[in-house]
């Protein structure tokens, strides 16, 4: 069954939005009406500009109020996240030990010129993030951490002298697409040596979804908030998935 | 400046000749060697400029032809290329055209030595003389706005990737009252072994540092000054393995700020550390004649260590990029040193600890424009919660008198800045530091109170932090992870093959000038 829901204000489907956003036009009447059409534009059903200011000569900044008839069906959505079902720790370990009998080698880094290591860190590292053990922790994990700016080359290579199980790819900075072009390079390397399938790979980074690494020919991607929990108990599953079908 | 924190003046005097005892092997080592960046720097002063069709630059087939050539690099590059000069019979920018053009200049073994020399300190003198006229330039146009700037000077970002856009949101930042425009650098150019040429208009996080660029940027600030009669200040980043040579081309456009750190390379970009303390000598060197303000990197520790528990080693390293830069004849008044407002927001009291560290470094540090970094690491995606977060950080700036304040951006978490978001950064920061303006005078901190005891404590642990670095070696101490958590050996990281020993009939007549110019011993 359908549920339809709107943008709540303060009364039932009310539908309202806050919007603020820049025109590069100068701040004026005609800019404000500009501003309320352009809301109108985007479909909503009216628009109320509370406030401009002028940014420069040519560029005016804008704050509105605006209502929406749009519904959303709220059972048709279905979350963009790979680890459906996460495990703590200890029982990711008992996992790996029971399907597998032997330790999982997890190649990460954060790469191409991407120098911040925060992220991979905190899934990898001892330390771990946020009381998140991480990778390094796990008794049934053999984990190595690369670091920041690592090519792709480098990692495969690595990953291959390794006998690496899976490669956990960090992706932080995302302006002008810089990650799409890193990413898609690993997978293209990868099946140019037809290593693809040897590999389970997983992207992760603030701004990468699950959805978007999947398009880009990964097995899952892990974003904003994920811990070595999550990852760790998706690449276990995935493994034993390619063992069984074997 | 009032002190009112009762910090012991014995342990700081202690902690400077710590930092003192630590540099000072450091600098003994740096004097035996000059690397490829600082020889390109000193080409670049004397001239040399260009690139060739596929993009390499003329200094740099310059150094790499004469090391490529007998005796090598140890006796400097700069003889060289002053012999060419002479031998062709034309001027620096013509001989650079033949040398993009495939020109080797170590063809033939340098004839006349002596009138070489001479030809050398002529086109050095002609550098020198235009930094030492930009220099001038600043200083008239601070005096003829004299009191129209900010107090914090308010310190704005630009990183579109294409310059003539970054001119657009500079421009609108300035018309909005920001007095200092950075334009921040393409991500991985601190790890290209040459300064890219011309204009560009592709970067990823940033825009390419290219004297072309330098001068685009330069030239639309200009305006805006005269325009709001308000001078606005330009910041570039003479840092990675270009440090020396980004610092002499800042200095030719007249840059008015270059972020320079004598660690940061070392600790974030995985540059070799010897290689980062020769170039940091001598960009610094640079930057103290054009009398521009370096920004050191403090701020960067947090970002990887916890600010509270580690807010010592920021303290430690004020100390030592303090030495670093005066041992380089930088004035206390053009050294920037940085910090920031990072601790965790959920901490009970955590405005209270920023307070004591900011009016800490202001006591400690007294004549130098502190730099001032917002909060970065715990903003978040909401974008509310951080504006109230980049208030507060305002707040604890005005209220210690910090020099340079960079904006904090209500999107940090999500993108690089947009235009509305630097200007709802502006306008806050405005209205909190007017409403707020004589705080700073009114206030004091109780004896035995939290601020008190925090500062103490934060500089009593900073002497055994130094402590412990004198008797480990500063080299070995970073190479054990002892800043920011991270390990560098020393062997290690980029750009180890570009250090060079200087022979014993290295000639440098740029390093000599400046050195008599500041007063540093050679
Ligand atoms: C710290 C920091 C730095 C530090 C990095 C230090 C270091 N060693 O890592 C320094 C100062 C060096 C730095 C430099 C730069 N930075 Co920076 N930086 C940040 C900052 C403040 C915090 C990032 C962070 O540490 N987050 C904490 C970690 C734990 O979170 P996380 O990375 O999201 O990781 C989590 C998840 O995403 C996930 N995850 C991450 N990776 C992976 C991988 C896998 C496999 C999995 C499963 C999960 C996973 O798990 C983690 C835990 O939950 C952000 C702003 C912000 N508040 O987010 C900007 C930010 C990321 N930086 C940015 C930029 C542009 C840069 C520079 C390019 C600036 C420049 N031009 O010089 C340079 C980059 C240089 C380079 N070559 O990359 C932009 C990126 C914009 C964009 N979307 O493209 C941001 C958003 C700031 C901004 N608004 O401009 N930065």
């Amino acid at each position: 069954m359908a549920r339809i829901v709107r943008p709540y204000g303060d009364t039932m489907d009310d539908g309202k939005v806050q919007l603020s956003f820049t025109l590069p036009v100068p701040e004026g009447p005609q800019g404000r009406e500009a501003a309320r059409l352009a809301v109108l534009g985007w479909g909503f059903k009216d628009c109320e500009v509370v406030h401009s200011d002028a940014i420069s000569d040519d560029f005016s900044f804008y704050v509105a109020y605006a209502s929406t008839d749009k519904g959303v069906d709220y059972d048709s959505a279905r979350p963009d996240a790979a680890a459906e079902t996460s495990m703590s720790m200890d029982e990711i370990d008992e996992f790996i030990r029971e399907r597998l009998g032997r330790k999982v080698v997890i190649v990460g880094a954060c790469t191409g010129f991407d120098a911040h290591t925060v992220g991979i860190d905190a899934i990898m590292n001892m330390k771990g993030y946020n009381h998140h053990y991480g990778l390094e922790r796990y008794r049934m994990v053999e984990a190595h951490n690369l670091g920041a700016q690592v090519p792709n080359e480098r990692l495969i290579e690595y990953a291959e002298k390794a006998g690496a199980d899976a490669l956990l790819v960090s992706q932080v900075v995302t302006q002008k697409d810089v990650h799409i072009g890193n990413l898609t390079e690993l997978i293209e390397l990868l099946e140019a040596k037809g290593e693809r399938g040897r590999f389970v790979c997983v992207a992760g980074g603030p701004r990468i979804g699950n959805k978007l690494a999947v398009e880009l020919g990964f097995d899952a991607g892990f974003g904003r908030g994920s811990y070595a929990n999550d990852v760790a108990a998706f690449v276990a599953k995935k493994i034993v998935e390619k063992k069984k079908a074997r | 400046m009032r002190k009112k924190l009762g910090l012991s003046e014995e342990k700081i005097a202690r902690a400077r000749e710590l930092a003192s005892s630590i540099v000072s092997p450091i600098m003994e080592f740096v004097e035996g060697y000059t690397t490829v960046a600082v020889e390109r720097a000193t080409l670049r002063i004397a001239g040399a400029d260009g690139a060739d069709p596929d993009g390499v630059p003329v200094p740099n087939k310059i150094v790499d032809s004469i090391r490529a050539s007998e005796p090598g690099l140890g006796g400097g590059a700069l003889l060289r290329y002053a012999d060419a000069v002479l031998r062709s019979g034309l001027a620096p920018e013509a001989l650079n055209e033949r040398i993009a053009a495939g020109l080797d200049i170590c063809e033939r073994p340098v004839s006349d030595a002596a009138a070489a020399r001479g030809k050398a300190m002529e086109l050095v003198s002609l550098g020198l003389d235009r930094i030492t006229r930009n220099r001038s330039r600043r200083e008239e146009k601070l005096r003829e706005f004299e009191g129209r700037n900010n107090d914090p000077l308010l310190y704005l970002i630009v990183a579109t990737g294409n310059i003539h856009e970054d001119v657009k949101q500079a421009r609108a930042a300035a018309l909005k009252g920001a007095d200092v425009i950075a334009v921040i650098r393409t991500t991985a150019q601190s790890l290209l072994d040459y300064v890219p040429y011309g204009a560009t208009t592709e970067g990823f996080g940033g825009t390419y540092a290219t004297q072309e660029n330098f001068r685009i940027m330069r030239e639309a600030l200009d305006e805006v000054a005269e325009r709001e009669r308000r001078y606005i200040r330009l910041t570039n980043y003479a840092s990675g393995l270009c440090m020396p040579e980004i610092a002499a081309m800042g200095a030719l456009e007249r840059l008015d700020m270059m972020l320079n750190d004598s660690m940061y390379g070392i600790l974030f970009r995985d540059i070799n550390m010897y290689r980062t303390f020769v170039d940091q000598r001598f960009s610094r060197m640079i930057n103290a004649f054009a009398g521009i303000t370096i920004n050191t990197g403090e701020d960067n520790y947090l970002t990887t260590s916890d600010a509270f528990e580690n807010a010592h080693t920021v303290l430690a390293s004020q100390f030592l990029n303090e030495r670093f830069a005066r041992e380089a004849g930088l004035p206390a008044g053009l050294m920037g040193l940085g910090h920031a407002f990072e601790m965790d927001p959920s901490i009970k009291d955590g405005f209270l600890y920023e307070l004591a560290q900011a009016e800490m470094a202001r006591e400690i540090f007294p004549e130098a424009p502190l730099k001032y970094m917002p909060p970065t690491k715990f903003m978040s995606g909401d974008v509310f919660q951080g504006l109230v977060m980049d208030s507060m950080f305002n707040f604890a700036s005005k209220a210690t008198g910090q020099g340079i304040h960079l904006l904090g951006m209500l999107t940090e978490a999500i993108h690089t800045p947009f235009m509305m978001d630097r200007f709802i950064g502006l306008e806050t920061a405005k209205y909190v530091m007017n409403s707020m303006s004589s705080f700073a005078d009114e206030v004091e901190f109780r004896e035995g109170g939290l601020v008190r005891a925090r500062a103490a404590e934060v500089l009593e642990q900073a002497l055994s932090f130094l402590d412990e670095i004198e008797g480990k070696g500063l080299m070995e101490a970073i190479a054990a992870g002892m800043f920011a958590d991270v390990r560098r050996p020393k062997d290690g990281g980029k750009g180890l093959e570009g250090l060079v020993k200087k022979s014993p009939d290295y000639w440098n007549p740029v390093e000599a000038e400046l050195e008599r110019a500041l007063g540093i011993g050679g």
